[in-house]
């Protein structure tokens, strides 16, 4: 496509010609119709002149007879820019007036006509033009006629005159909105290009192209702004979904090659039964944990990616505090921990399920390290307390424990998917807990904080109290 | 008890169908949906187990064709799709249970027994007893014997959910499900600590245990003098 005909085929250029097909039909109508009503006016002017002249040589003629009309006629007829008259007997011999070579028979209509004549004073240059006027026969009493008119040759010039100017006008709308639009059309075009240009290359596979902003805060400013949010937001997307598939490709590859190599050795060396049944069953919970790390990773990912969203209600953060340290208090009691619950209301909109799974995943965490000892601090019992509150617009759900907490240094890290800081993995656990709580954070628009307890360690999940904010035009 | 299993992976049914009739059941096999439609709709099962995704007519649109023919068997739906979303679309759609895969067959027979005896409507007793235990789920009073058991409010739903699948085996997640609520994994096993309060509560100097482990898939309440 060549780059004029692109600009013909855009929207703003044919919008252009919509106007100006619309804008010069609109001055013709106007232009038309002043010069009509212009001429009417003047018709309308030369009739009462007329009627006014005929009325008054007619008062004359009946006061003083032909010989009184014959003086006042010829009188007239020599002012300069005088009116036409003529006066002539009945069998059309002329008495007095301005006035000759008038078409034959002129004189027998008595009324008005439009008619072409000679001023007498010309009327031997046979190179001067005829003229048109508007002339009203007025057969007198007595048999003379009477003929009274006024040149049109001023009218016709206005009316041209206004014509010419109609013709112009509409020539130079159409030259200058062509000119505008073409103008317009081009900077638009200019800048649609440069967008479909990023596209293109965003297409090709390089996520990290944003859309250029002019900076002038117009409707393509305001598109190029939102589709760099998409943008900002389906790239975010890719990246997690290339983390999951890298890390489902590592973390799950693992158990999976310690499964086989344990299959091919009882293969190898059972001898009998109970010795194979013991390979098996160490097999099925093998493959248990293959499934609970599979599940983790797939709620991670779902929460990550946003689809939860559509899940969300309105409850209090209070009762899910209340429900999961009701769930978790015989455990600790196990470990000889105390875990204690103190809720005050705190509504929230959110994932009533994910937000209790993020939560119980930090109080299972506490408790699971914080009594890897034997659960006392200086000889004291440990405690595990959970909190639910209100904290301006944000409410808090934070899980406080005795145990030996998280170095300062490595607070990020754990936070990643299957980060352990023990390094002997003897706790059970896929080592997604925080992970999964730190993407239920996040999806509400929130954050999970971890923070030194002085000792032990402090979990908050923060979260907006009406919700993620939704993206907006 | 009569089992239809429709599922369009041949080996999975046949697993299935051998699997049942091992621990005594009848079971038959549908590979599609139209086909599963026509089998159950004579309404000779006492269960139908629904795979989600079906060739011809999908698990849910099944279900949804037979609540509307009257049929009320009790379903119990398979998927790959395990989030509380698709479980809640599952249950809207007619299900009775939904079991997300991998499964483990134990689980997936203990929550089938469960649907089977569901229809005998045991829940509707006031009183429920096993042995010498009662519990009163009007007045909320638990007895053993001549002792009143005082219980908190979860342990009594813990019991009473026990109670009402007694002789059955009831597993950790159809506890977590039923009792909690929850249908997350919550890592560590808490209800292994649950059970064994509450067992402490009803079994502790009792010479007859009613609360039984089965191992590798639940527990049991159950009089073992019978």
């Amino acid at each position: 496509m060549t780059a004029l005909g692109k600009l013909f085929r855009t929207t703003t250029f044919k919008l252009t010609l919509v106007y100006l097909t619309v804008f010069g039909l609109f001055a013709a109508f106007l232009l038309g119709y002043f010069a009509l009503n212009t001429r009417r006016l003047i018709t309308e002017q030369i009739t009462d002149t007329v009627n006014a002249e005929i009325t008054g040589l007619s008062e004359q003629y009946r006061q003083g007879g032909i010989r009184r009309l014959v003086i006042v006629v010829d009188a007239r007829a020599r002012r300069p820019g005088s009116s036409l008259y003529l006066v002539t007997t009945f069998a059309g011999e002329a008495l007095a007036g301005n006035v000759t070579a008038l078409p034959p028979g002129t004189l027998d209509n008595p009324g008005w006509t439009e008619t072409i004549y000679k001023r007498l004073d010309e009327a031997d240059a046979s190179d001067h033009p005829e003229h048109h006027a508007l002339v009203r026969v007025f057969q007198l009493p007595g048999g003379f006629r009477l003929l009274v008119g006024r040149d049109l040759d001023e009218r016709e010039r206005l009316y041209n005159i206004v014509l010419a100017a109609g013709r112009w006008s509409i020539a130079i709308v159409i030259v200058l909105g062509l000119a505008g639009g073409l103008f317009v059309t081009r900077r638009v075009l200019r800048r649609v290009d440069a967008m479909t240009e990023t596209t293109r290359t965003i297409m090709r596979g390089d996520l990290g192209g944003r859309l250029p902003v002019a900076g002038t805060g117009d409707e393509l400013d305001r598109l190029a702004e939102n589709l760099n949010v998409m943008l900002e937001r389906i790239e975010a997307l890719m990246r997690g979904l290339k983390e999951v598939t890298d890390n489902i490709a590592h973390d799950l590859k693992t158990p999976l090659t310690r499964l086989r190599n344990r299959n091919e050795q009882a293969l190898r060396v059972a001898k009998n039964e109970s010795e194979y049944r013991a390979a098996l069953e160490s097999t099925i919970e093998e493959s248990e944990g293959l499934i609970r790390t599979f599940n983790a990773l797939l709620m991670i990912a779902r929460a990550e990616s946003g689809q939860a969203r559509d899940d969300m209600s309105e409850f209090d953060a209070a009762e899910i505090a209340r429900d999961v340290g009701e769930l978790y208090e015989p455990l600790a009691d196990e470990k000889g921990l105390v875990l204690k619950v103190e809720a005050n209301s705190a509504p929230v909109v959110g994932n009533r399920e994910l937000i209790s799974q993020a939560l119980a995943n930090l109080v299972d965490n506490s408790i699971k390290y914080a009594g890897v000892t034997d659960g006392t601090v200086n000889g004291v019992a440990g405690e595990v307390v959970v909190r639910a509150l209100t904290e301006g617009d944000r409410i808090l759900l934070t899980v406080t424990d005795c145990g030996p907490g998280i170095p300062e240094s490595d607070r990020d890290r754990v936070v990643e998917r299957f980060v352990r800081l023990e390094q002997s993995r003897s706790q059970p656990g896929s080592g997604l807990g925080l992970s999964l709580a730190a993407a239920v954070a996040r999806l509400h628009g929130g954050e999970l904080v971890l923070a030194d307890n002085k000792p032990g360690l402090k979990s908050i999940i923060a979260l907006p109290r009406r919700g993620p904010v939704q993206i907006s035009g | 008890m009569r089992l239809l299993v429709i599922e369009d992976d041949r080996d999975a049914a046949d697993y299935l169908v051998k699997a049942f009739r091992e621990v005594g059941h009848v079971a038959d096999s549908a590979t599609d949906g139209d086909d599963g439609l026509t089998m159950a709709a004579d309404g000779q099962y006492d269960v139908l187990i629904v795979d989600r995704m079906l060739p011809k007519r999908d698990g849910l649109s099944l279900i949804g064709a037979l609540r509307g023919k009257g049929i009320g068997t009790p379903a119990l739906i398979l998927s790959a799709l395990g989030q509380v979303d698709d479980r809640v679309k599952g249950l809207r759609a007619g299900g009775d249970d939904y079991l997300s895969k991998p499964y483990s067959f134990l689980e997936l027979l203990a929550r089938v027994e469960v649907l089977a005896r569901r229809r005998v409507g045991r829940s509707e007793e006031t009183v429920l007893r096993v042995g010498d235990l009662e519990l009163d789920r009007l007045s909320h009073q638990v007895r053993r014997g001549d002792e009143e058991i005082s219980l908190q409010p979860r342990e009594f739903r813990l019991l009473e959910y026990l109670m009402q699948h007694a002789g059955q085996v009831v597993t950790r997640t159809m506890l977590l499900e039923n009792v909690w609520d929850y249908h997350f994994d919550p890592q560590t096993n808490v209800i292994d600590v649950h059970i064994s309060r509450l067992r402490s509560k009803i079994d502790k100097g009792f010479s007859q245990p009613l609360l039984h482990t089965i191992r590798g898939a639940g527990y049991m309440i159950r009089d073992g003098a019978r």
